[in-house]
């Protein structure tokens, strides 16, 4: 067990490495001087231009100024917001809690939607509920979630006011009012994830009521419902849970638009501010920060994985 | 389960255009997707309106005869300004996933066929980017390139590349160890030949499914970028950006957000429609249904 989480860290490294690499890049990607643009009115001025760049490093070889940034990061330092004068770090962990509270929600939202859909569409295979579920999920894929979310408004909030059409409200402060808030951006975001769920929950319960231990316990005399709940589904839940982790990750970009849409404070938001304040750390610290939110949820599900799946313990 | 009878001397090319055009939805997926492409192309001539064309008598006028889909915040036709949007729409979702397919299968065949260090240099920097979500990586790319609908378009393809270097590699391994690779190399051929001539057409086809799906996600990735304002810019028309301006009238003039967020989900459902037809008429051990 040990040595397996150790050699997959060991694999995570090099991608990590790679990952810093692309995202410091991703500044010599940008058209003009980032100090012209920092100075403003004054880039006229030789000495401000000079004072920006040696305080940004842009005078050093690049090598030493993707040191110096990696360096930074790894400490805990994601770099210094250009326009908002705020370290990035604790921009990110303000705005954090707000998109994981939306992602959460969604995630509930999803799942309870997409696997018990997934369940049905196999056990009623090519019948009308099977049908249903499928046609179902694939306009969920087809839906632009941003403009799902306007629909919503338009329907929820300025037809039968039912909901607040955008703000949010913090948990602590209110909680029934922030559910209120989040509700309808919560929704949007959890119908797409419910139908990539759905179809995975579908495929791997058709896989598992194929097996021959379904066979044996159907051959058994077991009833149907025991034969499905406590044979099949058990065995077909463990890829699901692991896609379950991966698209946890997914929402929270998910999550940019719908934000956006909603006029809610988070992470989504953050990084579209950023872009069009041309507040580059704040978007690297972004990439960089759902990168290895990412990365971390998928060794939490390989890990879980491990844990549902008895047969892989020993290797 | 029927095995639909072969006869000799039908390529296999022609069996699959039949087992596609048996399933209907899917037929009516690729007419949805015709039908888009045509009124892209034909704009100029089907458009009723000029899409530029701004009116201070006729601002924000609801569906009417004269205006089908009403007219927007400048008193433009909305009917007209979908129809030229669509050659926003398609041409993002055709040309970045041309140039993901260009980018992503060289490298991805590369990679498989060669081994060794330039695989795993080439697998984790498709790792690393398949780190980062999707939009997250193509805002960040769209943000620094600047805001342009070419610029959306390189930063959609490069996003969507991993993908199909994940694809040609895992089929290039799989070819690699196949007894028709194994003669071809043992005829003498160089690599770059057996990549081109012996792996490449035998990896087509799912390449064709990827590219159809590719193709509807980055339509989305599109509008998505274009609603926050890196893509299209105003005033020439994309449906994303449509949605933008539109949201700010939501109430007064709902048709606005109606109209250009129905076509991306049309196309985007034609496309899922065709890639999912495409995936089961050429998977051989698929249900010939």
């Amino acid at each position: 067990m040990w040595v397996w989480l150790f050699r997959r860290i060991g694999q995570v490294l090099p991608t990590l490495f790679i990952l810093s690499i692309l995202i410091f890049g991703l500044q010599q990607l940008m058209p003009g001087d980032p100090a012209l643009i920092l100075a403003g009115e004054e880039r006229g001025d030789p000495q401000v231009l000079a004072q920006i760049r040696a305080e940004l490093r842009l005078d050093r070889p690049i090598h030493e100024q993707y040191l110096y940034w990696i360096g930074n990061v790894l400490t805990g330092d994601f770099g210094f917001s250009w326009r908002i004068r705020m370290p990035v770090s604790q921009l990110i962990l303000d705005k954090l809690p707000v998109t994981a509270q939306l992602a959460a929600m969604s995630f509930i939202i999803a799942v309870l939607i997409g696997v018990p859909a997934g369940i049905l569409s196999a056990v009623k295979r090519d019948q009308p509920a099977d049908w249903a579920a499928n046609g179902v999920a694939l306009f969920g894929i087809s839906t632009p979630n941003f403009w799902l979310g306007i629909m919503m408004i338009l329907f929820f909030s300025v037809e039968l006011g039912w909901l607040p059409p955008s703000g949010y409200v913090p948990l602590t402060e209110d909680f029934w009012q922030s559910i209120a808030t989040t509700l309808m951006p919560a929704f949007v975001l959890g119908t797409g994830v419910a139908s990539v769920l759905m179809r995975h929950t579908r495929a791997a319960m058709l896989t598992a009521l194929s097996q021959d231990y379904v066979r044996t316990a159907r051959a058994k005399g077991l009833r149907e419902r025991v034969v499905i709940w406590k044979h099949a589904l058990r065995n077909a839940l463990i890829p699901v849970v692991t896609l379950g982790a991966i698209e946890f990750g997914r929402l929270l970009a998910g999550a940019v638009l719908t934000e956006q849409v909603f006029t809610i404070p988070g992470f989504g938001k953050l990084i579209v501010d950023a872009v069009f304040n041309r507040d580059y750390p704040v978007v690297q610290g972004v990439v960089l920060a759902t990168a290895l939110i990412f990365v971390l949820l998928s060794l939490v599900a390989d890990l879980l994985y491990m844990a549902l799946n008895p047969r892989l313990r020993q290797a | 389960m029927n095995a639909p009878a072969i006869t000799m001397g039908e390529s296999p090319a022609r069996r699959a255009l039949k087992r596609f055009f048996r399933q209907k939805l899917a037929a009516v997926g690729l007419v949805v997707v015709v039908a888009f492409v045509l009124m892209a192309l034909l704009a100029p001539f089907i458009a009723p309106y000029d899409p530029l064309q701004t009116s201070w008598t006729r601002i924000r006028k609801p569906p009417s005869a004269e205006h089908w889909f009403g007219t927007d915040e400048n008193g433009r036709d909305v009917l007209s300004r979908v129809i030229w949007g669509a050659r926003a729409s398609l041409m993002a979702g055709v040309i970045s996933v041309l140039g993901a397919l260009f980018i992503g299968v060289p490298l991805g065949l590369l990679a498989g066929l060669i081994g060794g260090w330039v695989d795993g240099l080439i697998s984790r920097v498709a790792d690393a980017m398949l780190s980062v979500p999707f939009l997250i990586l193509a805002i960040a790319l769209a943000a620094f390139l600047g805001p342009a609908l070419e610029n959306a378009m390189l930063a959609i393809a490069i996003t969507a590349s991993p993908v199909f270097v994940r694809l040609a590699r895992g089929m290039a391994l799989d070819a690699n160890s196949t007894d028709w690779v194994e003669a071809a190399r043992a005829l003498g051929n160089p690599p770059w030949r057996i990549g081109l001539f012996h792996v490449l057409p035998n990896i087509i086809p799912p390449l064709l499914v990827q590219a159809s799906l590719a193709i509807a996600e980055a339509i989305i990735a599109e509008a998505s970028l274009s609603f926050l304002g890196l893509g299209q810019q105003p005033p020439a028309p994309s449906w994303g950006s449509m949605l933008n301006s539109a949201q700010r009238f939501l109430t007064q003039a709902p048709w606005l957000s109606i109209m250009p967020g129905l076509a991306i989900f049309v196309v985007v459902l034609a496309f899922n429609l065709v890639g999912d037809g495409l995936r089961d008429a050429l998977d051989p051990r698929a249900d010939p249904k």
